[in-house]
């Protein structure tokens, strides 16, 4: 299961038929980045089939039932569907452009998973700045969003472009600012070091538990982040149609589709790492306990979802600017007081 | 540095295919960034001459054309087609069928209300009391189902009383529904009344002062929600509402907010007029002899009711003859979305569309 001595095992092997060092590295990279893409394109099919479950229980219906198990494959069969559409460019797009847009959100979502520990070990790269390259390649996501809202050369999908490139700068500053209070903790910006620091208590000596201000903020810019209720305002198909994605059809939406639900597993399991405890707890396997935590993170997500209405979006802004961001620096001059005088 | 930065305003055609124009109304927006400089409403793609082809029915068979005139409530408009041609030619109308008559309005009222109450809350982002509110809805229509056979162009209220007796196990099921629906619209309440978000975007938002619903003669519960307490149930009374004890709920906000709250204030009023006409509901026959192709007095009229959506009028002209000369309706929806552009000048994009919900505008009323 450990992706690292997977990596270190087919070096050797390939190692051993006499092939140059760099074709051995470029090999060994892509089978492992093969992986991740199979696991995280699962998780997508499956976030979507159980958003889809959750918002019919929610509003007392049934959701999908026809296709498998309370229709399970209903999204691999939607997905085959959007892969046998025409794929359409506008006229008037911007073809480069156009075309980039859901490649660059589609691979800024993937890249992110470098650095994610799944479990103890199961980590592809433990890069010793691993949060800092997170925040880094996941704000590349809004720029794929204006490059869609840009490239497709209409009103609407500018309005829901220019609208996400807002939010996600003034969703970005409390987010980060929040994480800050648990690096300053730990001291480190490896993914594995956050982890194993809070290993104590028999696994539950949970940053949470000492900085529940900065979970709080960390959860609600997150949401902010992946673009879901009650800050979707860049897609609010009630005002802007569709927003950014409302000229891309076939497999072009289905990345962007699937980017969001793999954006939403990326945010669930950094709150997971930063703040639950990442793989810590008892008897069961370690990733056991980091995927049941991460699918907890998205069911809160799905619930608020289902659950409020929109915001508007200066109601948005100031939301952040006004409340959040005070909230996330007294946090952190909280954390530095209290790490100070008892040594956390 | 502001100066040499050039910015212009966008023009952007919101409808007529647009998720949230309720119908296939088109808004001509001038926007700046988000912000709302001019709205034109541009009406007629649901044009289907109504009036017109009334001329040449008879009376009769302007009932279900009537159906189409405003199909969430479409007892309503039956009802005020039927009062028209009955004031013209004095047809006596049974007592069942008045009380008939008063349940099947209020209970569409009720429905057309809940349909407004989910669909605003869906325009704003929240999308599971929408489903709430279709949930009790579809009680309602399964009633009407029961009755007329049909679940939303009723052709039930007919001149001179109703089409047919309502079936045995109708009343057991009515008041079935009655008991709960309270309960249900508390449910409502929870979900939205009290949530900051819904408060926030409704707040505040799309004030109609009151001398601007003199102004466009905005009537219903968008006027009752400006402080005018005007209800033609009670000011203008027809057919047997005074006989019911009910209030008309008057809000002073002028808001969103405050029409949303005058929707749910009058779906528990609706329910307590239906529990009294259940209760008082006479025997005997439920439609007055009145043969197919009767004649009325030349004259005109004009009769008018209290609708989901304002005042519902109809100007009934008759030169004697077995078909109307000339027909001319009224509905609230019209009024409404002609203030539309004086409320939304100056508010934001999403506004326009939580705006536009609370008014409850539908577009085949203003059409025909």
């Amino acid at each position: 299961m450990e992706l690292a001595p997977v990596f270190d095992w087919l070096y050797n092997q390939l190692s051993a038929l006499g092939l140059g060092d760099t074709l051995n590295n470029l090999i060994s990279l892509i089978v492992v980045s093969v992986i991740v893409f199979g696991f995280l394109c699962l998780v997508a099919l499956f976030l979507v089939w159980w958003e889809r479950k959750i918002s019919a229980h929610v509003q007392q219906r049934f959701g999908p039932m026809m296709t498998g198990w309370h229709g399970a494959l209903q999204t691999v069969a939607d997905a085959v569907k959007l892969l046998q559409k025409e794929d359409i460019t506008p006229a008037i797009a911007d073809r480069n452009v156009f075309f980039w847009a859901p490649v660059v959100c589609f691979t800024c979502a993937f890249a992110a998973y470098v650095v994610i520990p799944f479990g103890d070990g199961l980590i592809v790269s433990d890069l010793n700045i691993g949060i800092l390259y997170i925040i880094a390649i996941t704000t590349f996501t809004i720029i794929s969003l204006l490059m869609a809202g840009w490239g497709s050369n209409n009103k609407y999908a500018l309005l829901g472009g220019m609208r996400s490139a807002a939010q996600g700068v003034s969703y970005e500053v409390p987010l980060v600012l929040s994480i800050l209070g648990v690096v300053m903790v730990t001291g480190s910006m490896s993914m594995n070091d956050i982890v194993r620091a809070q290993s104590g208590w028999g696994g539950f000596h949970w940053n949470v538990f000492f900085q529940p201000l900065g979970f709080l903020i960390y959860v609600t810019a997150a949401t902010a982040e992946t673009n879901r209720t009650p800050f979707d305002i860049p897609e609010a198909e009630q005002e802007l149609v569709a927003g950014y994605n409302v000229e891309y059809s076939g497999m072009k939406f289905a990345m962007f589709f699937l980017a969001e639900f793999i954006n939403m597993f990326t945010v669930s399991a950094i709150t997971v790492t930063v703040f639950l405890g990442g793989w810590n707890g008892p008897f069961l396997p370690s990733w056991v306990w980091f995927l049941g935590k991460t699918l907890f993170m998205v069911f809160i997500m799905m619930l608020f979802r289902w659950t409020y209405p929109r915001l508007r979006v200066d109601q948005l802004m100031e939301f952040s600017w006004k409340v959040l961001l005070p909230l996330a620096f007294l946090n952190i001059v909280y954390v530095g007081v209290f790490a100070k005088w008892l040594n956390w | 540095m502001a100066e040499q930065l050039r910015t212009e305003e966008m023009m952007v055609n919101m409808g007529p295919q647009h998720p949230s124009t309720h119908g296939v109304c088109r808004l001509i927006l001038t926007i700046d960034g988000e912000v709302i400089n001019d709205c034109v409403p541009v009406i007629g793609y649901l044009h289907r001459a109504i009036e017109k082809i009334c001329e040449n029915r008879t009376y009769a068979q302007c009932i279900p054309l009537m159906d189409r005139f405003e199909y969430v409530t479409a007892m309503s408009c039956n009802w005020v087609f039927a009062l028209a041609a009955e004031k013209l030619s004095d047809i006596e109308i049974p007592e069942r069928a008045e009380y008939l008559r008063v349940i099947m309005a209020e209970l569409n009222r009720m429905a057309s209300h809940l349909l407004c109450i989910g669909v605003t809350s869906m325009d704003i982002g929240a999308l599971t009391p929408f489903l709430y509110t279709f949930r009790e809805r579809e009680m309602i229509l399964d009633l009407f189902e029961m009755t007329c056979g049909q679940r939303l162009t009723y052709n039930y209220i007919r001149v001179g009383g109703v089409s047919r007796d309502i079936p045995p196990e109708f009343v057991p099921m009515c008041r079935q529904f009655l008991d709960i629906i309270d309960a249900k619209v508390d449910d409502y309440e929870r979900v939205l009344t009290e949530n900051p978000i819904w408060i926030a975007r409704n707040k505040g938002i799309g004030i109609i002062p009151e001398q601007m619903v003199y102004d466009y003669a905005i009537s219903g519960p968008s006027a009752r929600a400006s402080g005018v307490n005007f209800d033609i149930r009670k000011h203008d009374t027809y057919s047997i509402y005074d006989r019911f004890d009910f209030e008309v709920p008057v809000f002073y906000g002028c808001d969103s907010y405050d029409r949303y709250r005058a929707r749910i204030a009058e779906v528990r009023q609706s329910a307590r007029i239906v529990r009294q006409a259940l209760d008082g509901l006479p025997d005997g026959p439920v439609r007055a002899k009145v043969s197919m192709n009767f004649k009325t007095k030349p004259g005109e009229v004009y009769t008018r009711i209290e609708n989901s959506r304002g005042e519902m009028g109809i100007n009934l002209i008759s030169d004697g003859s077995r078909k109307p000369f000339r027909v001319r309706a009224r509905g609230g929806s019209y009024n409404h979305l002609m203030a539309l552009p004086d409320i939304v000048r100056g508010t934001k994009i999403a506004d326009l569309v939580a705006i536009f919900a609370s008014l409850d505008i539908i577009m085949p009323e203003i059409d025909r």
